[in-house]
């Protein structure tokens, strides 16, 4: 693979997104950089992106060796925004690659193939642009029939959705995956949502841009992380739904629709008091990074 | 002779450098190996993993014996003998404990990542490490990552190799991921079994309230505690753990682990016999079934302190600030004392909470541990260590 990758003159650089995950990302770091930056010369760059840790993942990862930056210091002209999708999007801007590689920093089993597996699509097949992972074990001896493992949110939320809006994309086993590697050009021309329905914005955008064409999916085996609650779920779902509806506006799938509420209502328990919590999300979004000067002087590309 | 193992010490503290800088991939390494679940007798997974990285090394000479073991061979310029580099594969995990392994700047946590997945990942790293070192060895050295070695596993792996390998073997050093400064170079005799305590299906239910198989494993424990244990030769009986029952009603079967360690094996003998009249004693009385099972074996022997591996490797923990520990243990050492084989075990680091599921290691003090294999491996090789 990694001659594959030098006879095209490809670069490919690994996005570790953070916050507080000084205990998952030594051994991210640790494993594929040994791995697959040593061993074996598929990465060029291994960079921990940021969003303001106050526990020391920065201080882990610049100790075993990862390029370590803050979101907010790449690009400090532009107003400064919280959230994953802003470091996956100042990735674009701050590393070198051809390809850029996204792997969540959570993950207690990290292991070379969620790189090399992701990778792998884009150097063998010219045509692939988004490859995208799922989670699947099988047990070896049973043939019976089962769901594919897709998380809550996903069997609830988003593959009801993709079933009634774009169903060619219910194909992606898990649309939420934090895993995926993605071409250059295909990145710069997407818009990304800075919270949670960056995932869930890419699928449509890159299927609506490139078509069904361009994705592949690839079967990284398992992956161990942390639960969400069931209350951090529903903050998740609203911002995907937001995301969604935007893009539903915008691709005139869904007309005369007003302009949708930005608050969460959420109910809790206190003892034996209930109470509503409302919470103000919005689904603020980045715009192709095509559209920022600073990016096309750098890469020196200009707007079609 | 004097001014090459002088030269050897000498190159320690650039081997611990170049130790240092290599640090990513030994602890790539060791966090690979240790989520491996390796149980003795269910090793295939792990020494599958080691095989491929000897693979990756370019040796050319690997393979998988018919107990499991994983075996490299780095070809020295003289390939009449052979120096063997063991560590034991097994932890004493089953599968269903979660084996992540967590890596901290100072720390790794998780379970058997001392005992022994540091040791494994040494292993595994050597060849890296020898060749960054530009170190070729006169000898062959041979890399071998022994299963069925822990509880019943009596060393199986190790044996059944040095049973088969037909090429005479220089010296073995047994790599155990702690304690730093370890320098095991005698086995004490030792013999470990379980007493197996049943009550059966037609007990005599009218001794209301005596019938437990725990009681009968507490009258087993008072009777050992009553053996005569003389100071010299040096004697112990360890009572590891017990086991029995499940809820509040008679418990109808109880195990007691244990082990006899003596410096002497006619002491150990001595001590089986005693312990075997008074399960038969306590049995006949009780009407329960007992059952005495020894299923692990050593007998004491080794190298003395004045035999050269053990001065010379004194000499290289003093050169890397490492303070020795010579004494006996029970670990590979006894397979090769069963072969005439001078040996010793080495360990990599310091670590806390051995054999918890949060077992951890020290990361800096590695480099040292490392330094000192390689030390130790050079002057076994360069023919420093041999009896005049």
């Amino acid at each position: 693979m990694v001659e594959d990758k030098e006879s095209q003159n490809l670069t490919i650089s690994l996005c570790l997104p953070t916050l507080n995950e000084e205990k998952t990302i030594g051994k991210e770091v640790v494993l594929l950089k040994s791995e697959l930056v040593d061993r074996y010369p598929l990465l060029d760059e291994i960079a921990v992106i940021d969003s303001g840790s106050d526990d020391n993942t920065l201080e882990v990862a610049q100790n075993f060796g990862a390029d370590v930056y803050l979101a907010d210091d790449i690009l400090p002209d532009l107003e400064p925004k919280k959230g994953k999708g802003e470091n996956l999007w100042k990735a674009i801007y701050q590393l070198e690659g051809d390809i850029i590689v996204y792997v969540d920093a959570d993950i207690s089993n990290i292991h070379p193939r969620f790189v090399y597996g992701l990778v792998a699509p884009l150097i063998y097949r010219k045509e692939v642009q988004y490859v995208k992972a799922f989670y699947d074990r099988p047990l070896a001896i049973s043939g019976e029939k089962r769901a594919s493992g897709g998380g809550r949110v996903t069997e609830i939320l988003i593959r009801p959705l993709f079933s009634l809006f774009f169903p060619d994309l219910t194909g992606i086993i898990q649309p939420l995956s934090g895993e995926y590697a993605v071409r250059r050009n295909v990145l710069e021309q997407i818009h990304f949502p800075i919270g949670y329905g960056v995932e869930t914005s890419h699928l449509i955008d890159v299927y609506t841009k490139f078509g069904l064409h361009a994705f592949a999916q690839t079967d990284l085996d398992q992956r161990v992380h942390e639960n969400k609650s069931t209350r951090a779920l529903g903050k998740m779902s609203f911002g995907i739904l937001q995301t969604f509806l935007k893009r539903a506006k915008a691709l005139d799938i869904i007309s005369d629709m007003k302009d949708y509420e930005t608050i969460l209502r959420q109910t809790q328990a206190i003892d034996k008091r209930y109470e509503q919590k409302e919470l103000q999300i919005v689904e603020e979004e980045r715009p192709p990074m095509i559209e920022i000067e600073a990016y096309r002087e750098k890469f020196n590309r200009t707007l079609s | 002779m004097n001014s090459s193992f002088n030269t050897i010490l000498d190159s320690l503290p650039g081997i611990e450098n170049k130790a240092k800088e290599l640090k990513e991939i030994l602890l790539a390494n060791l966090a690979m190996i240790g989520e491996i679940p390796a149980p003795t007798f269910k090793e295939e997974e792990r020494i599958e993993f080691l095989i491929n990285r000897f693979k990756e090394s370019g040796i050319q000479r690997h393979s998988i014996d018919q107990v499991g073991n994983g075996v490299g061979i780095v070809k020295g310029e003289n390939t009449d003998k052979n120096i063997l580099l063991v560590a034991h594969t097994d932890t004493v995990f089953d599968e269903s404990v979660d084996h992540t392994i967590q890596i901290q700047p100072r720390k790794a946590i998780g379970p058997g990542v001392a005992d022994n997945s540091l040791g494994l990942a040494v292993l595994a790293t050597l060849p890296v490490f020898l060749e960054q070192l530009d170190i070729t060895l006169e000898n062959n050295l041979i890399l071998m990552a022994a299963t069925r070695s822990l509880g019943r596993g009596n060393l199986e792996g190790l044996r059944f190799f040095l049973s088969n390998f037909d090429e005479p073997i220089k010296a073995g050093i047994g790599l155990e991921g702690v304690e730093l400064g370890r320098l095991s170079h005698t086995s004490i005799g030792m013999r470990r079994g379980e007493v197996i305590c049943r009550i059966p299906e037609q007990y005599d239910w009218s001794r209301f309230g005596d019938a437990s198989a725990i009681l009968t494993i507490n009258d087993v424990i008072n009777r050992i505690n009553e053996i005569q244990l003389p100071q010299r030769p040096r004697t112990s009986i360890i009572l590891g753990s017990i086991k029995g029952g499940s809820s509040f009603t008679t418990a109808r079967e109880a195990v007691l682990r244990f082990e006899i360690r003596s410096e002497s094996s006619g002491m150990v003998e001595d001590i089986h016999q005693q312990i075997e009249e008074i399960i038969n004693e306590i049995s006949s009385r009780s009407g329960e079934s007992i059952e005495l099972d020894i299923f692990a074996q050593r007998e004491p022997g080794g190298v003395p302190f004045s035999h050269p591996i053990v001065q010379k490797t004194r000499r290289i923990m003093n050169q890397l600030s490492i303070e020795p520990r010579p004494g006996p243990s029970t670990s590979e050492l006894s397979a090769f004392i069963d072969r005439n084989i001078p040996a010793i075990t080495l360990g990599i680091t310091h670590g806390s909470n051995v054999r918890e599921k949060d077992e951890a290691i020290d990361i800096n003090p590695i480099y040292k541990g490392i330094a000192q294999v390689i030390g130790t491996l050079q002057t076994v090789d360069g023919g420093y260590c041999e009896k005049d």
